[in-house]
């Protein structure tokens, strides 16, 4: 019983005794490590490029990508910005109204699971890059098809990850609420939705990274803005840096929806984190 | 057994009339969970049910509960056929199944919240007065995650005790519960039965809980689930620590083991 209280007294005295400039530096090197990593490969990817001298519209170097970035004026940018936003949130948001309640149905009813679980499967089992265009030719110009891609792309997760929370309340709760004599609707609302949300938004955080490809997918196939039509566009004219810098923006968007979704989770459900 | 129309003797709280439960399991064959269960359950008697897994035991609770209708015979309540859950029952689960997302005082309300849709003042006071009972004052605005395993199932508890039930049904409740934990819980129970007397139906794998709670124990026996032997504990009230180094209290439990052995070397 005594040697490991002795043994982790010492190594917190190692710890905290060198508590000079050299251990605040130490310190700080260790906290930085990542958006050091991140910058010494910037350096190694701008040097290789200049060194080796690869021609910019195969691998531009990142100075080359901020360039390019800059060439394009910033409301054009905003353009592109707000139309992919647009298509994925409402594409998103399609799939949540649609996918939860259609959920709710699934896990409730043995018939609708038996017969629409199926095609759902078949559904999400179909390339949806290669039905994307013709979901255009059948619903034409504007923002229709690209948002029905896109909520083609997100909804199943939605949907496969609510039934399996609201599968996941505990049958002891569901005969409490029996012998309660509450109604159905009840017993979905107060028990069986909440005990699914950490299922929900583990799909939400896939999905809202889903929803940013779905858009581009969709933009790929027809459009006349948007930052999946801005990368096809320039790339057609070996305006390659372009493309990166809207690549780096898709990827900043993505992590930033990503991140709302799970403060959205921390700050309205906070119970329904994992205990860290 | 006395005949129905015998009025001498008080009316039993719970009479279980030749009650029997097939289910038919997945496969298709048929399992006789209950066959031909008869038996009566006074006022306030603390009854606990023992018996190997699968003798039916939470099939018999379920079916007082109105959770699961008999395929033969009938349970009666107060003389009244069960045929759907009824508000006198308290049920007290295996697991506390309390609802994370709700603190202490929620989860003991949230039967008249999930059923009424709100909470009166009364309700709520008397959660505060059962917290208290259950010797959890303190925790009233915890969640559920911040309580021990044996805090949490005196959350459950008290639950089932919010609405005042003449009848109290456990089903194993103290069973995920460690050993120490457990006669706590044991004692506890008792004393909140003593504050606030009700008819008990109290199932248990454990055969010294069974014998330091019960007034009486029915003894199952498995597939069909049968009554093997109705034992008067007869031990003396209060139920201490003592209680358990009575000669008697080890006669009992012997015997209860050999019933219980001898069953299962035959199965």
């Amino acid at each position: 019983m005594k040697s490991p209280t002795i043994s982790a007294a010492r190594s917190s005295a190692m710890r905290s005794s060198p508590e000079s400039a050299g251990g605040a530096l130490l310190r700080l090197l260790d906290r930085g490590a990542p958006v050091l990593a991140a910058l010494l490969l910037l350096l190694i990817w701008e040097l290789g490029c200049r060194l080796l001298d690869v021609p910019v519209y195969l691998l531009p170097p990142p100075s080359a990508i901020v360039e390019g970035a800059l060439a394009v004026s910033p409301s054009s940018w905003g353009g592109h910005i707000w139309a992919t936003l647009r298509v994925s949130l409402l594409g998103y948001a399609l799939a949540v109204m649609i996918g939860i309640p259609l959920a709710v149905a699934l896990a409730n009813s043995r018939l609708l699971s038996r017969t629409l679980y199926p095609m759902l499967v078949v559904v999400q089992s179909t390339p949806i890059v290669a039905v994307a265009p013709i979901i255009v030719v059948v619903l034409g110009a504007g923002d229709a098809p690209r948002i029905v891609i896109t909520f083609l792309i997100t909804f199943f997760p939605i949907v496969v990850s609510t039934v399996t929370g609201l599968m996941s309340t505990p049958p002891e709760l569901l005969e409490l609420s029996r012998s309660l004599g509450a109604s159905r609707w009840r017993e979905i609302r107060n028990i069986q939705l909440p005990f699914a949300v950490p299922h929900i938004f583990s799909a939400l955080r896939i999905s809202i990274t889903l929803a940013i490809i779905g858009a581009v997918v969709a933009e790929f196939v027809a459009a006349e803005n948007g930052l999946g039509f801005f990368i096809a566009f320039s790339t057609s004219f070996f305006k390659v840096p372009q493309a990166f810098a809207a690549l780096a923006i898709l990827v900043t968007i993505s992590l930033i929806l990503f991140r709302l979704v799970a403060m959205i989770q921390k700050w309205w459900f906070p119970w329904s984190l994992p205990k860290s | 057994m006395a005949p129905h129309d015998d009025n001498d003797g008080p009316r039993p709280s719970i009479r279980f009339n030749n009650v029997g439960q097939v289910f038919t399991s997945s496969d298709g064959g048929v399992i006789n969970a209950l066959d031909g269960v008869s038996f009566d359950i006074h006022k306030h008697e603390f009854i606990a049910v023992i018996g190997p897994s699968g003798c039916g035991k939470s099939t018999l609770l379920r079916v007082i509960a109105g959770l699961v209708r008999p395929t033969s015979g009938r349970a009666e309540i107060y003389g009244l056929p069960v045929t759907e859950p009824r508000e006198e029952i308290g049920i007290v689960f295996q697991q506390p199944t309390l609802l994370p997302w709700l603190n202490v005082e929620d989860n003991i309300t949230f039967p008249m919240k999930h059923k009424y849709g709100r909470v009166t003042l009364e309700e709520k006071q008397r959660a505060q007065e059962l917290l208290g009972t259950v010797g959890l004052r303190d925790f009233a605005h915890k969640r559920p995650s911040e309580l021990s395993g044996g805090m949490q199932q005196r959350v459950g508890i008290a639950r089932a005790l919010l609405h005042d039930p003449d009848i109290l049904l456990m089903d194993e409740p103290f069973s995920a519960l460690d050993a120490l934990t457990r006669d706590e819980m044991s004692f506890e129970l008792l004393r909140i039965w003593t504050e606030r007397p009700k008819t008990v139906l109290f199932i248990t794998h454990s055969i010294p809980e069974a014998l330091l709670l019960a007034d009486r124990i029915l003894v199952m026996s498995a597939r069909p689930g049968r009554i093997r032997e109705i034992i008067d504990v007869g031990l003396p009230r209060p139920r201490t620590l003592k209680t358990l180094s009575e000669p008697r209290f080890h006669e009992i439990a012997n015997h209860i083991r050999g019933q219980v052995f001898s069953h299962a070397v035959l199965a």
